[in-house]
């Protein structure tokens, strides 16, 4: 299968790092830290938010050791390794959330480190849906905007937040659409090209995304295409360090169509567009509460993971699930004892990968899906 | 006056015991309990419900340092658990969710669970698992982190009103109606305590200091943070004070001659309790402040519960009064107050594994402190409760070696009449 153009285009805008992304508009990049964050307030400000998602295998870690220790994921390594060895320069600043204690602390590091950058820490609620979690979560997106306005020295006013809302639900949009096409007919796009289409919407403004994600829709629904004999599964564990592609096309060639995966979970966080309306700053956590995914960094006793997770499978009709959490990651390897246990009720297979995005052999992973392919195909 | 410490430990013990009798009172009777956290706790109004809280977390400090952790942390790293996972969860998983596990029936299955979510995010993992593998109904309480000098009134106002849904919560278990003069009364009873708490902390300032703040903070912890709001942590805290007021008036402290005033950061290694304390004795080190005492409350620098304002201030506890949910700069801003208000000569991070809260950038603590004020600091690594990562020899040297230079340190200093005693 040719590798669509428009895939070809993302992968070089990933290829060429985020140097050129801190540049790529006359608005300031503001970077965002897995795994979601309200970027449309950003935008509203007049920034530029981008992923600050780690550095892949693309620097060497010199620095970063000596703040954070062996037991400490990849992507918050990499990404302070980033800032210390001056390749945030024109970053206006980072947000981070509450999604674990590893990003809680890195954003004092970076605040200390960085003293020149506006270092803003969400808090996501951990919780249900309620009027009380909405208002919480209301003043909470309101508080940034009012940091952002001090910080920028100009208003961010509703119709800017209900302008970006419009914005990102467009490539969000796609997105969802991509994958309806892909867990329908996992055939018609690969997972290698999948990924860098998610991927470079981290770095790119929305509309430039969108155009992206539009082309490569034209090019898949053209494609020619057949059915080969692999194990539909879903990917689960990987919503905060991305693995490397690498990693992504070894699943697909010991014989897995991905029919599912939460790579990049953030920037695809709501299940239909963020309604547009009156008091946009509302819609948008009324959003966040009703229409975000079941994540391991977001408890929501209306929507339990696992339970979530089941339902995927369903729906999608997978035969099996891969876990696969980055190294050291723990809301991930936390999650697995509950995913597993509800998966195992339920007789559904599952098999566990750690990854790191700086790996790069993946031969014994090769040969572990390769003998879990081969024991589904041949059961 | 009997041997050094002696009263104190005594009375904690005692109290603490009487504590196990109820729980395992309630293990038989079925009478209602709640698990619930150690950090920025709510205790008070568990407790003006009558319902008995048990802590998973003494239950892992108790397996670890009773040495009986190891096998249960394999356990639960056979149903799925990570070995980078924190081995506080995975030894009270192998204990709780396994079968035939040491002094079962003695911590009742609770009525709920009150996950008091404040800072640490495994805490959420912790207790989603022990309602699921328990099968019992779980409150959570979403304390939003600590994100400048104050919590905002949005993020007090959340609080209560999780608050006011746990009171309900609370009323429905028990089939009682919530009593808000009882609450106040309790908080007026945590408030003793909390002087209590503060006074024997302030004792510490004491050349010598009467207590050991790591090492035998944690004979005051149970009762601050588990028997808080009861008259008995009141009576506790009147002993302590008294035999630390005495101790200091006899010049008398945890060791014969205090040579060192230190102040640790981070949790102790439980499965060698003893072990590592002594590295320091030898080198008549004593803690003169920790950070790790005041995981459950800040109350040395004057945090009271209010009965005035008994709801609030059980929020303002949870949402900044405690270690957990202050930010790492705001933890930093803690150590060097204790350093310059203590006068300590060092500052010790014991950096553990399991806590990524705890650890999760020492490494830039130590650059701050040692780099930046031209504090001697000393990071050393191991666990809280895997016995696994500690090693006693190497310990022992990177001990040695730091206050073998602190000490030469000093004695380059006196000419010039700077003491710290
Ligand atoms: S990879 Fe996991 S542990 Fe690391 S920052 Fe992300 S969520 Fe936290
Ligand atoms: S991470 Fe630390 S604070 Fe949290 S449960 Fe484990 S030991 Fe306790």
């Amino acid at each position: 299968m040719e590798t669509a153009p428009a895939v070809e285009q993302a992968r070089a805008i990933l290829a060429a790092g985020l140097a050129p992304a801190l540049k790529r508009t006359d608005a300031p990049a503001y970077g965002v830290f897995p795994v979601y964050s309200p970027v449309e307030l950003y935008r509203a400000a007049g920034l530029f938010p981008i992923g600050l998602m780690g550095a892949g295998g693309q620097i060497d870690i010199v620095h970063a050791d000596a703040r954070f220790q062996s037991f400490v994921c990849s992507i918050a390594k990499s990404s302070l390794e980033l800032g210390l060895q001056k390749r945030l320069v024109g970053m206006e600043g980072v947000a981070f959330h509450s999604i674990c204690d590893v990003a809680r602390n890195l954003a004092s590091v970076f605040k200390r480190n960085f003293p020149g950058m506006h270092i803003e820490y969400v808090h996501l609620p951990q919780n249900a849906a309620g009027p009380e979690t909405e208002d919480y979560l209301v003043a909470e997106f309101r508080r940034i905007l009012a940091g952002l306005e001090r910080r920028l020295g100009h208003r961010a006013d509703d119709a800017a937040v209900a302008a970006a809302i419009r914005e990102y639900n467009e490539p969000r949009r796609l997105m969802r659409e991509l994958y309806a096409i892909r867990a329908k007919e996992p055939e018609r796009i690969s997972s290698a090209e999948m990924f860098p289409l998610v991927r470079v919407g981290t770095i790119l403004p929305p509309d430039e995304h969108a155009r992206i994600l539009e082309s490569a829709k034209a090019e898949f629904l053209a494609r020619k295409h057949r059915r080969m004999d692999r194990v539909k599964v879903i990917v689960e564990g990987a919503f905060c360090e991305q693995p490397p592609l690498g990693l992504i096309e070894t699943l697909e060639g010991a014989g897995c169509y991905l029919v599912d995966d939460d790579f990049c979970a953030g920037w695809r966080w709501f299940s239909t567009d963020v309604p547009e309306g009156p008091d946009p700053v509302r819609q948008l956590a009324r959003a966040w509460l009703e229409r975000g995914r079941a994540t391991s960094t977001r408890y929501n006793p209306d929507k339990p993971r696992h339970k979530d997770l089941v339902r995927r499978v369903r729906e999608t009709g997978a035969q099996a699930v891969l876990f696969m959490p980055a190294k050291f990651c723990e809301p991930a390897l936390f999650d697995y004892v509950i995913f597993r246990r509800e998966l195992e009720k339920e007789n559904i297979p599952h098999l566990l990968i750690e990854f790191e995005e700086k790996m790069w052999t993946f031969e014994r992973t090769r040969g572990e899906v390769e003998t879990f392919v081969e024991s589904l195909l041949f059961d | 006056m009997a041997e050094y410490g002696t009263a104190v430990h005594e009375a904690s013990r005692k109290a603490m015991s009487a504590w196990y009798d109820r729980l395992a009172l309630a293990a038989r009777t079925g009478a209602p309990s709640a698990y619930l956290m150690i950090s920025g706790n709510c205790v008070e109004i568990l407790r003006s419900f009558d319902i008995e809280p048990a802590f998973p977390e003494v239950n892992a400090l108790q397996l670890a340092i009773r040495k009986q952790s190891l096998p249960l942390i394999l356990k639960a790293e056979e149903i799925g658990y990570s070995s980078d996972n924190c081995a506080y969860v995975k030894a009270d998983a192998g204990f709780t969710f396994g079968e035939g596990a040491p002094g079962a029936g003695k911590i009742p299955k609770p009525t709920f669970i009150v996950c008091n979510f404040v800072g640490c995010h495994v805490y959420i993992k912790w207790f989603e698992h022990c309602s699921e593998f328990l099968d019992v109904p779980l409150t959570m309480l979403d304390i939003p982190f600590l994100r400048s000098d104050r919590p905002s009134d949005e993020d007090i106002h959340y609080v209560v009103a999780q608050l006011k849904n746990l009171i309900a919560s609370c009323e429905k278990a028990t089939g009682k109606a919530f009593d808000i003069d009882r609450l106040r009364e309790i908080c007026a009873l945590s408030a003793k305590a909390e002087a209590g708490w503060q006074r024997c902390k302030d004792l510490c300032k004491n050349s010598p200091s009467p207590m050991d703040a790591y090492f035998d903070a944690i004979n005051l912890m149970g009762p601050i943070n588990v028997l808080r709001g009861t008259q008995d942590a009141v009576d506790f805290f009147d002993v302590a004070v008294r035999e630390y007021e005495a101790l200091v008036k006899a010049k008398k402290g945890p060791i014969p001659q205090e040579k060192f005033r230190i102040v640790v950061e981070g949790p102790p290694p439980y499965p060698f309790y003893r072990q590592f304390r002594d590295l320091f004795a030898a080198w008549g080190a004593v803690a003169v402040q920790s950070t790790y005492s005041t995981v459950g409350g800040i109350w040395e620098f004057g945090f009271r519960h209010d009965p005035k304002r008994p709801l609030e201030s059980i929020a303002e506890q949870m949402l900044m009064e405690n270690l957990c949910n202050r930010s790492l700069l705001e933890r930093y801003k803690q150590i060097r107050r204790y350093v310059e208000d203590w006068r300590a000569d060092a500052l010790v991070i014991h950096s553990v594994k399991s806590c990524r809260l705890f650890s999760a950038g020492q490494g830039d603590m130590r650059d701050y402190f040692a780099n930046e004020l031209g504090v001697p600091t000393l990071l050393v690594e191991s666990d809280l409760e895997d016995p696994r990562y500690y090693a006693q020899a190497m310990m022992k040297n990177r001990i040695d070696a730091f206050f073998e230079s602190l000490e030469h340190r000093k004695l380059l200093k006196k000419p010039q009449g700077r003491t710290t005693a």
